[in-house]
């Protein structure tokens, strides 16, 4: 399976990624010679395999539902790149 | 007080329990050494001596005051930059985050304050942890102490850098794919990733989060004990870490490797592996069979596999847990973008470097419609056939031994071209990210240009302990601490 110049923009688009012209095409070659070494996966029939998506069964996490301490709003905003009246300030989100 | 570096936590604590140094004392050492020798080998990015002094001060005045002192009680630590530390910037080597400051410390971090540990500033690493020589840092490549004009590997190339280098006695890093062990056996530190789950992730800045685990460089397998003592164990605030109790790791350390049953899987000494990093590593097998353990070749027969494995599970997990680098709430913001899409692209296209997009697009590829069967599902499919391979191998046996590194550590500017031949650095080490194993790095030797050898010594699952074991014995066998990095700086011991 290879991946095309179009493809690349597309995935740079769902990635919130922007490139440069050459930029897209040194990913596409980059990226085919990624995905051509892994296609060596595709000599393995997995059809039988279960997946590991975790290495240990979901653990039980949950908690108790009371009350305790968290972030405050003057810490929460101590690293926003803009804010106003103890909010995260972005520019217009519709034009 | 040249002899207060180079030291061991033994040793530290010895000195100031018999009030031969101060904690005060023993910190500016580090600081004053650290002054001497890091403008050559970069392992810093951020000091924080004022903080680290006052509280070098603080625990000699409980100590005076006959307070209760903690197991760490003024040992200096150095962090690696990914790891949350309270008023500290926290960069992870990114543009990205260089201006960010977290209000809270990592579990990790918060434990060794606890246990008084002195914390002397944050290390160098590529950036988001993604590659294997600090290379990728958007602010300089680390050097590596034994020599300079080499990496010292990566991800923490900072973190192991400075214990080589006798700035800090012992540090944290991270490791998703060999990011402790590759830098560890790169510059003849020990480095240990601790079995996934031992150590909470709370803190950490997520790049693989089914990979990711923190663990310790010491400048001797009792001192990457120590430390791992202090942060392993259960933390509700991460859902993954282990209620296992964790064991006295320092009790286990001196029960010698008489009747241990080593593997030695042969798919980890290919043809062309090396030739003296494979002498290296079979010539400590032999001296591990002298001391009485029994030797078995074995074989792990989807190794092969596992590179490209890794690239497609840890690139989807980095794609996803990256996305949350938007310059809404924190983070670097681009200026004059008009609207709120335009925010986010320029944001991430100015603030991530060359190998985190390669990997976010990666990622973002192998999880998209169409693509994520044959790519995601099938890595996850080949990831179970790993763990078999070794809980099959570890039915017969109860360590396995490999090289850490395919090689020692390679010229700044070798590689850095070639992604594909930089993820075959870690041949050796992502195995045991996919299986959730633990593994420890220690140096076995040098190679006649005196680079340091890395043999890994990797264990059942939450069974740091038996690794540790070999680990000490062999370290005490091959006597490799007696050998220094040469620079003349370097080179003065503890008086």
């Amino acid at each position: 399976m290879s991946i095309t110049l179009e493809q690349v923009r597309h995935i740079a688009k769902l990635a919130k990624l922007e490139f440069s012209e050459p930029e897209y095409e040194r990913f596409t070659r980059q990226l085919n010679a990624i995905l051509g070494y892994v296609a060596q996966l595709d000599r393995l029939d997995t059809s039988a395999i279960e997946a590991t998506s975790h290495l240990e069964p979901a653990a039980q996490a949950l908690r108790d539902d009371r009350l305790q301490g968290s972030v405050s709003q003057e810490e929460a905003l101590r690293n926003a790149p803009e804010e106003e009246q103890g909010l995260f300030k972005v520019p217009r989100v519709i034009g | 007080m040249s002899g207060l570096t180079g030291r061991t936590i033994a040793e530290i604590l010895d000195l100031q329990a018999t009030g031969q140094a101060s904690a005060v004392e023993v910190c500016r050492a580090h600081f004053d050494r650290t002054r001497v020798v890091d403008p050559q080998v970069r392992a810093y990015r951020s000091l924080r001596e004022t903080e680290a002094l006052e509280e070098a001060a603080q625990i000699d005045r409980d100590r005076r005051a006959g307070r209760k002192l903690g197991p760490l009680a003024g040992v200096p630590v150095a962090i690696k930059d990914v790891l949350c530390l309270r008023g500290a910037p926290t960069t992870c080597g990114s543009r990205l985050l260089e201006s960010f400051v977290p209000g809270f410390d990592a579990t990790c971090v918060e434990r060794l304050r606890s246990a008084g540990a002195i914390l002397t500033g944050k290390t160098n690493m590529d950036e988001f942890a993604m590659g294997s020589s600090t290379e990728n840092s958007a602010f300089e490549t680390t050097r590596n102490p034994w020599s300079l004009d080499r990496v010292p590997g990566g991800s923490s190339g900072g973190s192991a850098a400075a214990v080589a280098a006798a700035e800090v006695p012992v540090s944290l890093g991270t490791d998703t794919g060999g990011s402790i062990r590759q830098p560890a056996a790169l510059c003849g530190v020990p480095g240990m990733k601790p079995t996934y789950g031992r150590v909470s992730r709370y803190g950490l800045v997520a790049f693989a989060s089914s990979l990711d685990q923190v663990g310790p460089f010491g400048a001797s397998v009792e001192d990457v004990a120590r430390v791992l003592q202090v942060i392993a164990g259960h933390d509700p605030r991460d859902a993954t870490s282990s209620s296992l109790p964790v064991p006295d790791f320092l009790a286990g350390l001196r029960r010698g490797a008489t009747g241990l049953r080593i593997g030695f899987p042969k798919e980890y000494f290919p043809r062309g592996l090396d030739s003296e990093v494979e002498g290296s590593v079979r010539s400590a097998l032999r001296r591990a069979e002298g001391l009485g353990a029994k030797l078995r070749e074995i074989s792990l027969p989807h190794t092969e596999y596992a590179i490209p494995t890794y690239y497609i599970v840890a690139t989807a997990e980095a794609s996803s847990n990256l996305a949350r680098y938007d310059g809404v709430r924190y983070g670097r913001r681009a200026a004059g973008a008009m609207d709120l899409a335009s925010l986010y692209l320029k944001s991430r296209g100015e603030g991530f470097g060359a190998e985190v997009k390669r990997r976010i697009m990666l990622g973002t590829y192998v999880l998209s419609a169409g693509y994520y069967d044959a790519y995601y599902l099938k890595a996850q499919k080949v990831r179970t056939l790993i763990r078999a391979d070794f809980e099959a191998a570890f039915r017969d046996v109860d360590v396995v031994v490999t090289p850490t590194s395919p090689t020692p550590a390679f010229r700044i500017g070798e590689k850095a071209d070639d992604p594909l031949s930089m993820y075959l650095s870690d041949i050796f080490t992502v195995t045991m990210n996919l299986a959730g194993l633990p593994g420890i790095s220690i140096p076995c030797g040098l190679t006649k240009d005196r680079l340091p050898i890395g043999l890994q010594i990797v264990g059942r699952r939450f069974d740091e302990e038996t690794i540790l074991r070999l680990a000490f014995t062999l370290e005490a066998d091959l006597k490799f601490s007696d050998s220094r990095p040469p620079l003349p700086i370097l080179s003065a011991g503890p008086s």
